[in-house]
């Protein structure tokens, strides 16, 4: 049924007026233009959609549109500002932590979940919060140890 | 849809292409001279006719702009290896600019030069040799060049970051693109060397990926990002199993709910612009096929395969069997299995096609753009100079991407549909139409003498393959045989999927096989299984990984099983020497394999870019765990039964352990292949370290908890 939906992305308000069970993956890769956030299984099951709905990581190809009425939705393009990569971003650059590229997004917006809810997470915690997102490059270390030094930055300040 | 299933990959061709070829290809250049190091691989002037051939005029491979900035175009994909990043530094050390002025343009078959695909590690110990040759003839040029321009002789100049300037007087000075006035230059010199590796300065430094920001960033487009007006997404009508014949299809609910449906033979499609709307519109479609039925599964595919598989050829044989079982004192047998295995990249296999004009350019997630502008010409019968294909970045490839179907269906839909149209797999469909790494058995029968050497290696293989099936250890007497290979033998019947190159091709079951048994034998000779390897190599650099890793690992010097869960294993792939130790534990509860600690030594000749090499190291490593511990796709002949992650489950961050990797070069060797080392040790190393846990040997992989739990039985 189509309807109009309207939810703040990437801090600035969106509204679309569409069927308001599809997905809100296909939503944002193919109506608003968004395609960082990526397409792998479809069944919540890789953790290459993962977007912040509320500030909670959700899997974005099992999320209806109609969910994130009234909500914050931040994706990987909502990271930067001012053209500059946030803490984690950059911690990810440093340690080369990705090689194909395609699960990057959905690691950086859960990590980022995971970090701005408490920076001075363990990496045992980490390890459990990552778990569901997958990366056949076998990037895992780095993407940890990434994680972790962001979480120092943002305990100093940093975004 | 493929009408034959049992189809080998093109990535066969890896195992085909030797070094020699391509640089006798390149020789045919007449411009290519290497340093003294490379020359000792003995370029040899054999051409290969009746095929495409590399580009021998260096303005294929670098193009300097007027502000002097460098632009390199390859052949090889970005699949996630580094290879922009490597051949933009190559590029630079070559002419002496610097490394952030170059850039590297993503393949394109309309500007870049031909290659026969991505894969088999060859893209720094084969192709960039190319492109630096080319490199180097465009900086002796320009040198010369810049001779007649400042009127100095070429041996008083020198270059630092694109600027050639007289030593004796610097402000006489000229930059490449002065020199080059955005031109193509149409001077060409012969015999041009290529710098020593020790001159390659940029392989001391650790270089910014050039793909890194934007893929932190989200920006990095793949396939499926890019859009096209009027582009429909489509969706294809799949058989329930592997050779299923199409009876009957009603397609009318789909076109109620909006979609448009095109139908060319037994491709029925279902298109519209919302990709969503359209997988909708194909859970509409009722579609009825004639399945062939078939028992066999994974749990009897190696009765089938034995059964069906054609005679054995001989791979190799030197000294005699039956003089070695002569001189043993015990004869031990084993027989390994390993599982198909998918490739399963994160980003499923993606194309958008558009026509104009009667051309098409297609975009595709593929390893083999060259070779597809081909099979599309063909299919559609079309001239190939009418083919564009472009290739954005990969989102992992494996060995899985050589094959490239989706995007022959794209271009079907998009000449029909009169519109660009995406193809893009769902994670059901890669799981189904990947061509799968073949299950393999590998029988070994070997001697054992009383003093715990070996006197005879007699090996079998059926399925597998033979790449690195001949042991780099001395056995005297050996014999090496192949039924039923990827390398030209599958017979009809044997497979009822398409079979391909996984990473490292053949030689993960190979390695698991002959490592596996290289402990069978130090155990009934109650030897150290580090020592019993030694003893029996005197091939000093494989001798040197060894000790290297085992002494990084400390190693504890006893007869296994020590019940301290220590492992170690041997590999050898495309020239490149690898050491890998394990520590781990077994849950003997429920036969969970918990992985502590992986020490890995490799020697790749030099490293031209050692942090590349490093993650190549780990990122293999890592991958391992999930071919020794969980993957093994499940069907039932024709049908798939894993249709995506949650049973088919590859390692996650829970599963890696702290991984160390160390890189033991040879300096004045070339550089040899690095992505598909690592990973074939690691079957065979996780099953010597759960004997040494345990005291139960597996010999099948993966080694699930099930498995481990009937080999604990077994003790």
């Amino acid at each position: 049924m189509e309807q109009t939906i309207s939810f703040t992305l990437n801090g600035k308000p969106a509204s679309v007026a569409t069927d308001g069970e599809r997905m809100l993956l296909w939503v944002l890769r193919s109506d608003l233009g968004l395609t960082g956030t990526k397409f792998g299984c479809g069944e919540a099951q890789c953790g290459a959609c993962t977007v912040i709905v509320d500030g909670e990581a959700v899997r974005s190809c099992v999320t209806p549109l109609k969910d994130v009425a009234g909500k914050k939705v931040l994706t990987i393009e909502g990271l930067e500002s001012g053209g500059h990569l946030n803490a984690l971003q950059e911690a990810f650059v440093k340690h080369h932590a990705f090689q194909c590229g395609f699960c990057t997004p959905g690691m950086v917006i859960n990590a980022y979940a995971v970090l701005a809810k408490n920076p001075r997470v363990q990496r045992e915690e980490i390890i459990k919060e990552m778990d569901g997102n997958l990366c056949r490059c076998g990037e895992h270390v780095r993407i940890l140890d990434a994680i972790e030094e962001a979480g120092v930055a943002m305990q100093g300040g940093a975004r | 849809m493929r009408a034959n299933p049992v189809v080998e990959s093109g990535a066969q061709t890896a195992n085909e292409v030797s070094r020699r070829d391509v640089l006798a290809l390149a020789g045919s250049g007449l411009f290519v001279l290497f340093s003294t190091e490379e020359a000792q691989a003995q370029v040899q002037e054999e051409k290969i006719a009746e095929r495409p051939t590399f580009a021998t005029d260096f303005n294929a491979y670098v193009r300097i702009a007027p502000d002097g900035k460098v632009t390199g175009f390859a052949g090889k994909v970005e699949l996630g290896q580094g290879s922009i990043t490597v051949l933009s530094q190559l590029i630079a050390d070559e002419l002496d600019v610097e490394y952030d002025s170059v850039t590297m343009v993503m393949v394109d078959t309309a500007v870049c030069p031909w290659d026969m695909g991505t894969f088999g590690s060859l893209n720094v110990r084969q192709y960039s040799l190319l492109v630096r040759a080319a490199a180097a003839e465009a900086r002796a040029v320009l040198l010369q060049m810049a001779a007649e321009k400042l009127g100095v002789p070429v041996e008083r100049l020198r270059v630092h970051a694109g600027v050639i300037s007289d030593q004796a007087a610097p402000d006489k000075k000229v930059g490449y693109g002065q020199l080059v006035d955005g031109k193509k230059i149409e001077r060409h010199l012969a015999k041009v060397p290529v710098k020593p590796y020790p001159a390659l300065g940029l392989s001391k430094q650790r270089l910014l990926r050039k793909d890194a920001l934007a893929k932190v960033a989200g920006k990095a487009e793949f396939t499926a990002d890019v859009k096209l007006p009027g582009m429909l997404y489509a969706r294809i009508v799949r058989p329930p199993a592997h050779g299923a014949k199409l009876k009957s299809a009603n397609t009318e609910a789909a076109e109620k709910a909006g979609a448009r449906v095109i139908r060319d033979g037994d491709l029925i499609a279902v298109l519209h612009e919302r990709p969503d709307v359209a997988e909708h519109a194909l859970s509409l479609v009722k579609a009825e096929f004639d399945t062939p039925k078939s028992d066999v599964d994974e749990t009897s595919i190696f009765q089938h395969l034995e059964k069906m598989a054609p005679p054995p050829r001989m791979v190799k044989e030197s000294g005699s069997i039956a003089d070695g079982e002569k001189q043993a004192a015990t004869v031990v047998e084993g027989t390994y299995l390993n599982a198909y295995g998918a490739h399963a990249p994160i980003e499923t296999h993606s194309a958008l096609a558009s026509f104009e004009n009667g051309k098409v350019t297609v975009w595709a997630s593929t390893q083999t753009p060259f070779p597809l502008r081909e099979q599309i010409a063909q299919e559609l019968k079309m001239r190939q100079s009418d083919v564009r294909v472009i290739v954005p970045f990969v989102g992992g490839g494996f060995g899985g991407k050589s094959a490239s179907g989706q995007a022959i269906e794209a271009a079907r839909l998009a000449r029909l549909a009169g519109t660009p149209v995406q193809v893009v797999y769902d994670r059901a469909e890669e799981f189904f139409y990947d061509f799968v790494r073949p299950a393999a058995i590998i029988k070994l029968r070997t001697g054992l003498t009383a003093d715990g050497r070996i006197s005879s290696w007699d090996c079998k293989l059926i399925a597998g393959g033979e790449r690195e099936s001949i042991p780099f250890y001395n056995f005297p007497n050996q014999r090496t045989m192949s039924a039923g290979s990827m390398g030209g033998g599958t017979a009809p019947g044997m497979h009822f999927f398409g079979i391909g190159a996984w990473r490292a091709p053949s030689v993960n079951s190979n390695t698991f096989a002959r490592e596996s048994h290289m402990d069978v034998l130090a155990v009934k000779a109650g030897v150290d299984p580090v020592e019993f390897r030694l003893r029996h190599l005197t091939d000093v650099r494989m001798r040197k990984v060894l000790e290297t890793a085992a002494q990084r690992f400390g190693w504890k010097t006893g007869k296994a099983p020590s019940g301290c869960g220590q492992g170690v294993a041997l590999g050898m792939d495309v020239g490149t020497y690898c050491a890998t130790c394990a520590e781990l534990s077994v849950d003997k509860k429920t036969g969970a394999v918990k992985v502590h600690r992986m020490v890995v030594a490799m020697d790749p000749g030099v490293a031209v870019n050692p942090d590349g090499v490093l993650q190549q190291m780990e990122g293999a490593t890592t991958m391992g765990l999930g071919y020794a511990l969980s993957e093994e796709l499940r069907f039932r002949g024709g049908e798939i039964h894993d249709r995506n992650f949650d049973t088919y489950q590859i390692p996650r961050f829970s599963w890696v352990p702290k991984i160390e990797c160390i890189i033991v070069e040879t300096p004045g060797t070339p550089a040899q292949g690095c992505a598909e080392p690592p990973v074939v040790t690691v079957g065979a190393v996780l099953a010597s370290a759960i004997f040494d846990a345990t005291g139960a040997r597996l010999f099948q992989l993966p080694m699930t908890p099930e498995r481990v739990k009937q080999a604990l039985a077994r003790v």
